[in-house]
């Protein structure tokens, strides 16, 4: 598959390094080009050497979506550090790319779940933390 | 007519007078923004009109009372914001009417593909007061131009430069440029063909990127330099 990776933080590098691992074909767009290093450590060597493919661009700019291959792309994965951007980007690989899986990390639960039920795709870490701390702090008491 | 209720997200410039302008013709205001240091400026003059707190949120534009909105207008220097924000205003809280500040023109296809009208980017305004005030301009070629290969630019006409002195017509300007604003004495005009540009002017030239450098050549270096 053809993964493509936007916002290469914590989150998005470690999906990126795990699905190159993987076999899968890996592109990351990234604004900083310093996100570049934590590919390579996360591998242990460089990216490109590894088989991936890096981009520097903002997610909103068309030029770039395209020069990191959102066209060939299976699975979009919208990981920045802001949910607005995460939110507008994953509607135009759903909409004007027809990406055919994509998937936002959201971290607002209640925007997360009204755009859950518009068809996005979310995941949304907080309320991850939210029911894992809820569950430990029941089985606890 | 009675008043609308109108939500403004975003107290920048554009938002703040917008609502002062509102609030003088009878319409009730809720402003909205993230900036607690902005806030608090412009909550000196229009009071319990302006709240705090990030317009993306569904509980801020709950407690400003977006339910009973006849309007929302999202006018943040953020178009991913000014997006989302009229995105959830229209499909989740079913608001009629939204206007979308589009601060990159380039931005203005997202807003279309997403349903996001009417969507007001500067760039185009200006554009469409070209077409309306000066149609001998060759302007038909201009609109051709995808919007998002224009760049509008401000420069000040330098003393002894090409263009000092001269009509428009004469400017010998690169194709795919054209003055559309002369700023002279604190007063602005639409140029025509046979107005003289002089050293002094703030001039607005609409253009294609990639042309700024003949542009500075012609307005601003002089001819030792040039």
């Amino acid at each position: 598959m053809f993964v493509l990776v936007v916002g290469a933080g914590r989150v998005g590098s470690s999906v990126a390094t795990s699905a190159l691992r993987a076999g899968h074909t890996v592109s990351v767009l990234d604004e900083d080009p310093l996100s570049h290093e934590r590919l390579d450590v996360e591998l242990g060597k460089s990216w490109e050497e590894a088989g991936g493919r890096f981009t520097i661009g903002t997610a909103l700019e068309l030029d770039a979506l395209i020069e990191s291959g959102i066209e060939d792309a299976d699975v979009f994965i919208a990981s920045t550090n802001g949910d607005n951007t995460n939110l507008v980007v994953t509607q135009l690989a759903q909409r004007r790319f027809e990406v055919p899986k994509v998937i936002a990390r959201v971290l607002d639960p209640r925007r997360a779940a009204w755009y859950a039920e518009q068809g996005v795709h979310t995941i949304c870490p907080t309320q991850i933390a939210i029911d894992q701390l809820e569950q430990a702090a029941l089985e606890t008491a | 007519m009675a008043g609308l209720y109108v939500i403004i997200a975003g107290a920048g410039k554009v938002g703040w007078n917008l609502a002062r302008e509102l609030l003088e013709r009878g319409d009730e205001v809720t402003v909205i923004e993230q900036d607690r240091r902005r806030y608090l400026t412009v909550e000196q003059e229009l009071e319990h009109a302006v709240q705090y707190g990030d317009a993306t949120e569904l509980w801020v534009l709950e407690r400003a009372g977006i339910q009973r909105a006849d309007l929302v207008v999202a006018v943040t220097g953020d178009d991913e914001d000014n997006l989302l924000i009229c995105q959830v205003a229209k499909e989740k809280y079913l608001c009629e009417r939204i206007i979308a500040r589009c601060n990159n023109p380039r931005n203005l296809t997202h807003f279309k593909l997403l349903g996001i009208q009417p969507a007001v980017s500067a760039t185009d305004l200006i554009l469409r007061l070209i077409e309306h005030e000066v149609p001998s301009y060759g302007l038909v070629h201009l609109l051709d131009l995808p919007e998002e290969r224009l760049e509008i630019i401000e420069l000040v006409v330098g003393d002894g430069c090409a263009a000092a002195g001269k009509r428009v017509a004469d400017l010998a300007l690169p194709d795919g440029a054209l003055v559309i604003s002369v700023l002279r004495d604190g007063s602005g005009f639409v140029p025509k063909s046979d107005s003289v540009v002089e050293a002094g002017d703030e001039v607005l030239v609409v253009l294609d990127p990639g042309l700024e450098e003949d542009i500075t050549n012609l307005f601003v270096a002089n001819g030792a330099s040039g």
